[in-house]
């Protein structure tokens, strides 16, 4: 009824919107081209390709030791999931065991990157959607895990931190310590995240009910991750798939079936409860052990295609290798959850205005490089 | 009442001159100090505002230049005074340069209506409060052509956005100013002043005026375009909207005029809520000059509410925006004119 | 009714929210206790980074100059993008009268150099280290390759070539 008064009564011309590549809601170089009505969204198309940097040909050319520090680049915010995506993926298909040690370290850092991840989107999302204040709140958060990673690891955004066969260093000796620090101080903040953005009526209102996707959508376009979960979708790898120390741990898949921008919100802030839970158990478990397995100098898998799952701060991240029984992968293949995720956004967001496209992209949680790689 | 060194200078000129030529010359000296009164607040409101949102943020704002990073706005303005005006091609270069004198002009013209002090007040006549809001709204149309003549997609809706926007809450605006006319029962800002001699209008006024108080923070909010009701601008939406297509002394007027808009609301909230410039309970009202320090505490303290808005709320969506207006706003302001009406009837105020 | 409870409820969500902002206000405003920003360039002297931070690649040298590098090119394989190169030459030892290899020239890009530390991890005499500086701004990418054995530097005598 209202769309054909529109059109009928309020004949307006469509005309093109170019979103983007340099647009601040694109969150990179993403460039939408919305086709709009006035402010209504009748269709949005994506061009991708701005930040391409054929990091799968490069793996090409790179040993399996080198190709470690590339997925670093992919999505720079669960940096260390995808680096250990691809530990797994050697370790598995060389047969190496790694230690408790190395699994629990490794499983701490995934969750640590996992919240820091979430507290950046948290600080981007209340900032697309107008609250100046809530980025500089999640990057108080963000700069302690920072920290945390600086001390360890030795860098804030590429760590590289994760070999195959094992860890880079041994955790630092205050490394417990501040991780225990940073999950009190962060049990204390996170209810404020609530009080400023989740129970705000402005803020209530610009997410529920908007970008609705239904759970047979979400399967049909292979939606991953948070996003996904926000329509009742179950697809945690940590769950179906646990790798690393994620079978010793009891957490909770975060699931929302309500498939809106709101239900999406709720989950990644839940995940960050989760993720917090499952560091605590893990983090007095730290058993004694070596933290590196030793290595051949020359890693060659053996003929043969291999895949690894794991879940990073945005879905399912999977790495795909095949391998001639050289030294050089024949094909290395990144399967990325925002390329799938963001499929879905002409679906979500059709027929709503462009602010809401704006909180969209903000819920599907996009991150341009990985999508590019 | 003109205080002794105005008449000082009266009586110089008419000693140079002839009463005409004098006065014009008056009328000159007064338009150039509003016009330094107008960079002065612009400039002061601009630094405000990054201090009071670098406190909000856990940050500590600018801190460089000058002491506290008074003068960082100055550099800043020396900065976009130097810098060179762009604009697109295929704009409507006329309408495009002529759309910041609007927003410029309007500002100036409330401004000289604002009574900074008993004694610094440019232009007091009694339809003042009329004339403000009919100058005020004539400040749109400078944002409208904005929108319009720089031949931008993002400019246009942040236009349109404006269009729609000032035309609903000019409305609330208005009527909550009404309300407090109904109390008051003048138009002139200097007799609304003097009749809260013995107490404020909010305090006078009670519920009705404490809602039209609080109808009064929204609207203005909405008419000085700051968020939650910055859609014009919306930097995650449409970049810069409006203004994207200009830079320099261009961009500056409308930066500018901006914050002494917000002045001008807060300025308005005072007078009709919070008395003006007059002191509580007149303890300096003898003392000449003193209003215009109860005045600034005043209007710092209605623009920190205002601050404290924005950098607290997400943004509305447009048609949540027309929905506040026009399903809560504007009936509860009806009602709240009525009421008032009824409790100046009755007799029921202080 | 539901509209008038709106209004109060969601007013009340409005005042939570300006409560925590406005309680982070006064805070810094009086105490800069919250302040989480680092006023950068003035505290440049006493800015410490991590002992394991990796702001470049540095080659160990000893107060007699001496370093540990026998120009053997583990490093300048390892690389993944070739931002090390090692220029060695032979000549013979004095001592044992063999054909030995010994260091000419480091050369580091850092211009190209992603920090992945493979090198380090590659070198078997711990010859490189990672350096704390991370001042690399310059004006001209040529300055940022660099040569990383000082002037007149020798190996250490005595380790094995």
């Amino acid at each position: 009824m209202k769309e054909e008064f529109l059109t009928d009564q309020l004949k307006t011309q469509e005309y093109f919107l170019n979103m983007g590549p340099q647009h601040p809601a694109t969150h990179g170089v993403l460039r939408l081209l919305l086709k709009l009505d006035g402010e209504i969204l009748r269709n949005v198309d994506m061009d991708l390709g701005f930040i391409h940097r054929s990091i799968e040909k490069m793996c090409e050319r790179d040993t399996y030791k080198q190709i470690v520090h590339l997925t670093d680049r992919l999505d720079y915010l669960s940096s260390h999931i995808n680096n250990e995506a691809v530990a797994l993926l050697v370790e598995k298909a060389l047969n190496i065991e790694v230690n408790d040690r190395i699994k629990i370290i490794r499983t701490i850092m995934d969750e640590l990157t996992r919240i820091s991840s979430h507290v950046l989107w948290w600080g981007v999302m209340g900032m697309d959607i107008g609250a100046l204040t809530t980025f500089m709140y999640g990057f108080r958060e963000r700069e302690l895990i920072n920290d945390i990673f600086e001390e360890t690891c030795g860098a804030r955004l590429t760590m590289n931190y994760n070999l195959i066969g094992g860890l880079r260093y041994d955790i630092h000796e205050n490394f417990v310590k501040r991780v225990k620090d940073f999950v009190a101080h962060f049990k204390k903040k996170l209810p404020e995240y609530d009080k400023l953005l989740t129970g705000n009526i402005i803020f209530r209102k610009r997410l529920e009910g908007i970008g609705y996707i239904s759970k047979e959508d979400a399967i049909a376009y292979g939606l991953n991750g948070p996003t996904a979960r926000g329509s009742g979708v179950s697809c945690d790898i940590r769950k179906i798939h646990p790798y690393s120390a994620y079978d010793m741990v009891d957490f909770e898949e975060a699931i929302y079936t309500e498939g809106d921008s709101y239900a999406r919100y709720k989950v990644r802030i839940k995940e960050m409860w989760q993720s917090l839970s499952i560091i605590e158990q893990l983090i007095d478990k730290i058993p004694e052990g070596e933290y590196k397995v030793k290595t051949k100098a020359v890693i060659k898998l053996p003929a043969g295609s291999f895949v690894q799952r794991v879940e990073s701060a945005r879905g399912d991240f999977g790495v795909f290798a095949y391998s001639d029984g050289q030294k050089f992968p024949y094909r290395f293949k990144f399967r990325s959850p925002g390329f799938a995720n963001l499929t879905a956004l002409n679906k979500m967001s059709k027929g709503l205005k462009i602010a809401d496209l704006v909180a969209i992209l903000s819920t599907i949680d996009v991150v341009v490089p990985d999508i590019d790689r | 009442m003109i205080l002794n060194i105005f008449t000082d200078i009266h009586e110089l000129l008419l000693g140079l001159m002839s009463e005409e030529a004098a006065h014009i010359l008056e009328l000159v000296l007064i338009a150039a100090g509003y016009l330094g009164i107008f960079a002065i607040l612009g400039l002061l409101l601009v630094w405000l505002e990054r201090r009071v949102a670098g406190f909000f943020q856990l940050r500590l704002g600018p801190n460089r230049v000058g002491p506290m990073g008074l003068f960082q706005t100055i550099a800043d303005a020396l900065k976009l005074v130097s810098k060179e005006l762009t604009g697109t091609v295929k704009a409507d270069m006329q309408l495009y340069k002529l759309a910041p004198y609007f927003v410029i002009t309007t500002a100036l013209m409330s401004l000289a209506l604002i009574p900074f002090s008993y004694e610094i007040h440019a232009f007091d006549i009694n339809i003042g409060l009329f004339f403000l809001t009919s100058v005020s709204s004539i400040g749109v149309i400078g944002i409208f052509l904005a929108g319009w003549a720089s031949n931008n997609k993002y400019s246009l809706i942040g236009g349109m956005r404006t269009g729609i926007q000032m035309i609903s809450y000019e409305l609330s605006v208005g009527m909550s100013i009404v309300t407090m006319v109904v109390l008051a029962g003048t138009l002139q800002i200097s007799e609304i002043v003097e009749i809260q001699k013995d107490g404020w209008l909010i305090f006078k006024g009670h519920i009705p005026a404490l809602i039209a108080f609080m109808v009064f923070m929204i609207a203005g909010t909405a008419e000085s375009n700051r968020t939650p009701f910055d859609l014009v601008e919306a930097e995650s939406e449409l970049g810069a909207g409006f203004h994207t297509e200009y830079s320099g002394m261009n961009f500056a007027y409308y930066f500018l005029a901006e914050f002494v808009n917000l002045f001008i609301i807060s300025s308005v909230a005072v007078v009709l809520f919070f008395g003006g410039w007059l002191s509580p309970f007149g303890i300096t009202d003898s003392i000449p000059f003193a209003g215009l320090f109860w005045f600034g505490i005043k209007v710092v303290g209605v623009i920190f509410i205002f601050m404290w808005f924005r950098w607290t709320f997400p943004r509305f969506r447009i048609d949540q925006l027309l929905t506040l207006e026009w399903k809560y706003l504007l009936p509860i302001n009806i009602v709240n004119i009525v009421l008032m009406a009824l409790m100046v009837w009755l007799g029921l105020t202080f | 009714m539901s509209y008038f409870s709106e209004i109060i409820n969601g007013t009340k969500t409005l005042l939570t929210g300006m409560r925590i902002t406005g309680k982070y206000f006064f805070v810094n405003l009086f105490t800069r206790r919250d302040v989480i920003t680092q006023q950068y360039p003035d505290n440049i002297d006493t800015l410490e980074m991590f002992d394991r931070f990796k702001g470049e690649i540095t080659l160990f040298h000893n107060e007699n100059n001496e370093h540990k590098c026998d120009a053997c090119t583990l490093c300048e394989k390892a690389c993944p993008n070739g931002s090390l190169e090692v220029l060695g030459d032979k000549a013979k030892d004095p001592e044992t009268g063999k054909n030995k290899r010994f260091l000419v020239k480091h050369i580091y890009h850092l211009e190209m150099c992603t920090m992945c530390g493979l090198c380090i991890e590659a070198c078997p005499q711990d010859a490189l280290e990672w350096g704390q500086d991370f001042h690399h701004v310059e004006y001209d990418r040529s300055k940022l390759t660099k040569v990383l054995n000082k002037p007149g530097s020798k190996i250490i005598p005595g380790l094995k070539g």
